[in-house]
């Protein structure tokens, strides 16, 4: 049982705008019977203004499905064309109250139905079935689709998992055998995402290092990677003083009368600046 | 708006006699069967008593009789001990429309290196026997396959498909869960190997089985340990489950006479009620060999999800074949196995009705659904696009 909305339950047992415009400006088409779910959106648009005057919609499938298309009907009655193309199927599972992880692709099925009906308009009103760009990477070629189309969910939607690309696009649900590539565009995605600038910069040898270099290189290592380590003890760190390789330092707290002062000073301290900065570092007591 | 529940294949409410007979054994008579004190070994003359109950339900003797904690575990315990059984066999037959019990332990082995196959079915989901014969072989070590299915309630040939095991000198086991307490169940005539059954479906408790191990047959136990059911399962004894499996089993064999008398007149009437008020539907299943309560039936170009939400607001509860009611993306793979087309495998509702169902709350489905099938079917574009396409013919 899926733990619906009040929202979700009174958009599916009441749609809105259930049907068809006869004399529609545009129509959008996503889905099929095969995928188990599918939606037909027809709009009326004003010429002059470009707002969009009435939206009707059909739908095959489940509960969520309905309701996503209900709920974006009453969502793009009554904007511009631009505004409508704005809308994201977050905003669609957000106007909701929430959808279950496994039914974000319902709502990604509405932005997608609404793209191609504004497109159909713009082409003159013949129906657009929403497919992907021509030449484009399927991906998933049970619920076909694209590579484009798994980058966009997961910028849109924040997804760091396989199983949340395919909760969101379908695209993994049914044989499976594209959950690695999936997995590939993700890492791919996500790496993109990750601020890649400190990464890019060459790391400076520590002996061509000015002294302030050194204090900030020496400090970010100590704040970073040794105090919280020491922290657990009960004890923390000081640097009081750098001189080429000789880093002096201050053990405080529980570290400071510790009889494993000493080792504490050279098995740790010492070995951790030598990992993360140079070699040649020596580090000596306060 | 009283509970109209139409779900007896998923599973069974315990009987009030049922639970009477548990509930001793919960507080009162909470001794370890294995105990030297009586008051812990008395509980093993009530567990000895619903094995004789339970083996009578299939014929069986009771020593034959190995108590699990439900289908699924039965199912393990007979294919991991038939294939230690066979060593050096690698070749392992099932059919596809298995429950996943057995069904995923299969494809697991498969991926493990035994070599898999998976007998289909036709369209009507009988079992396929020219493939069946086609693939036997002396290496293969076990062939499992189902009594009736759950989804559809398609009864197989068990007696045919388990003399051709050994004739090829494999081993035969059958998952037995759906069909007992629902139909004559005869493990000797059948002449299986092993058989599992499961409490829950029978308006016992949940949480407790049987393996059914034919007598002479060395068993490799899957849970070890302890001593308990004569080294074949260890793990102290879950009394007061074992002794609510035994009532009920008791009960289920007294009044296995109703799934004929009045279950399958019941479940004929809802399915020609159906059939008659709404167009564009098939029944899943072979027709001519079901299990008398179950009815498995598809209405064309509407989501099964959404049918069980409106019958939901009715207090009606089915279940369904359809992607979005699993949470996976694929309809039920009973459904494909036997082809039904998409636009059908989607809106599939299983209905399977028990002994306590009435006509009346068979009327009151056939009075509501139809109009909610026609709500959906408005809301539906290919329905629109069928009646089009009728329309300029």
């Amino acid at each position: 049982m899926w733990d619906y909305t009040d929202k979700v339950m009174d958009h599916f047992k009441n749609p809105r705008n259930v049907g068809e415009i006869k004399d529609a400006d545009g129509t959008g088409q996503v889905g099929s019977l095969i995928c188990g779910d599918a939606l037909k959106l027809t709009i009326k648009v004003n010429k002059e203004t470009e707002v969009i005057e009435d939206v009707k919609f059909q739908t095959f499938g489940c509960a969520s499905a309905i309701a996503s298309s209900s709920i974006l009907t009453e969502m793009v009655k009554g904007k511009t064309l631009s505004e409508a193309l704005k809308i994201t199927n977050r905003d669609i599972a957000e106007a909701l109250g929430s959808l279950p992880e496994e039914k974000m692709h319902c709502s990604v099925m509405g932005m997608e139905a609404l793209d191609a009906a504004i497109k159909s308009y713009k082409q003159g009103g013949a129906p657009v079935i929403f497919e992907q760009e021509p030449g484009t990477n399927i991906v998933c070629h049970c619920f076909n689709v694209s590579e484009q189309a798994i980058i966009q969910a997961i910028h849109n939607n924040n997804l760091k998992t396989v199983e949340d690309v395919t909760h969101f696009t379908k695209a993994g649900g049914a044989c499976g055998k594209c959950k690695e590539e999936i997995g590939r565009i993700l890492s791919k995605v996500l790496s993109c995402e990750v601020p890649s600038a400190p990464k890019a910069e060459e790391k400076k040898p520590y002996s061509e290092m000015t002294i302030v270099e050194k204090i900030k290189a020496v400090e970010e290592v100590l704040n970073n990677d040794i105090k919280p380590k020491l922290n657990l003890d009960g004890g923390s760190v000081e640097l009081t003083d750098i001189n080429g390789n000789i880093v002096t330092v201050k053990l405080l707290g529980m570290c400071g009368g510790c009889m494993n002062a000493a080792a504490t000073l050279k098995g740790f301290v010492e070995k951790t600046l030598r990992d993360k900065i140079s070699k040649d570092i020596e580090v000596k007591q306060a | 708006m009283s509970l109209i529940y139409f779900d007896n294949n998923a599973t069974t409410g315990v009987l009030p006699e049922v639970f009477e007979a548990m509930a001793p054994y919960f507080t009162d008579k909470y001794g370890n069967a294995s105990s030297m004190h009586h008051f812990g070994g008395g509980n093993k003359k009530a567990i000895e008593l619903a094995r004789v109950n339970v083996a009578d339900l299939i014929n069986a003797s009771a020593a034959e009789l190995v108590f699990t904690s439900g289908g699924t575990e039965a199912d393990s315990s007979a294919i991991y001990s038939a294939l230690r059984f066979y060593p050096n066999k690698k070749h392992i037959i099932t059919s596809a429309v298995e429950h996943p019990a057995v069904l995923e332990v299969f494809k697991k082995l498969g991926k493990e290196g035994y070599k898999v196959d998976f007998i289909g079915v036709d369209g009507d989901g009988r079992f396929n026997m020219e493939q069946y014969k086609a693939v036997l072989d002396k290496d293969t070590a076990l062939v499992s396959v189902m009594w009736a299915n759950s989804e559809t309630g398609t009864i197989f040939p068990i007696k045919d498909i388990c003399a051709l095991a050994h004739e090829a000198g494999a081993l035969f086991h059958t998952d037995a869960v759906q069909a007992v307490g629902k139909i004559d169940v005869d493990v000797k005539l059948a002449g299986a190997d092993m058989l599992s059954c499961s409490s829950h479906k029978i308006n016992g408790p949940k949480g407790i089985g049987a393996l059914y191990i034919r007598q002479g047959l060395r068993f490799f136990p899957f849970m070890v340990g302890g001593h308990q059911e004569r080294l074949r399962r260890a793990g102290t004894e879950n009394v007061p489950a074992i002794v609510g499996f035994g009532e009920a089993a008791r009960i289920a064999k007294e009044t296995l006479f109703l799934y004929e008398d009045k279950v399958r007149v019941l479940r004929d009437n809802l399915e020609n009620g159906l059939l008659k008020e709404i167009p564009d539907c098939r029944i899943n299943g072979d027709r001519e060999n079901r299990l008398p309560n179950t009815s498995n039936i598809s209405f064309g170009y509407v989501e099964g999800e959404s049918i069980l939400m409106m019958l939901d607001e009715y207090n009606i509860c089915a279940s369904s074949g359809s992607a979005c009611t699993s949470g996976s993306l694929e309809p039920s793979h009973v459904l494909m196995a036997m082809g039904v087309p998409f636009q059908f495998a989607h809106g599939s509702i299983r209905f399977s009705l028990g002994k306590f169902n009435t006509e009346a709350e068979v009327e009151q489905v056939i009075k509501v659904l139809p109009p909610i099938i026609k709500r959906l079917r408005e809301i539906s574009p290919f329905h629109g696009e069928k009646r089009a396409c009728a329309a300029r013919q």
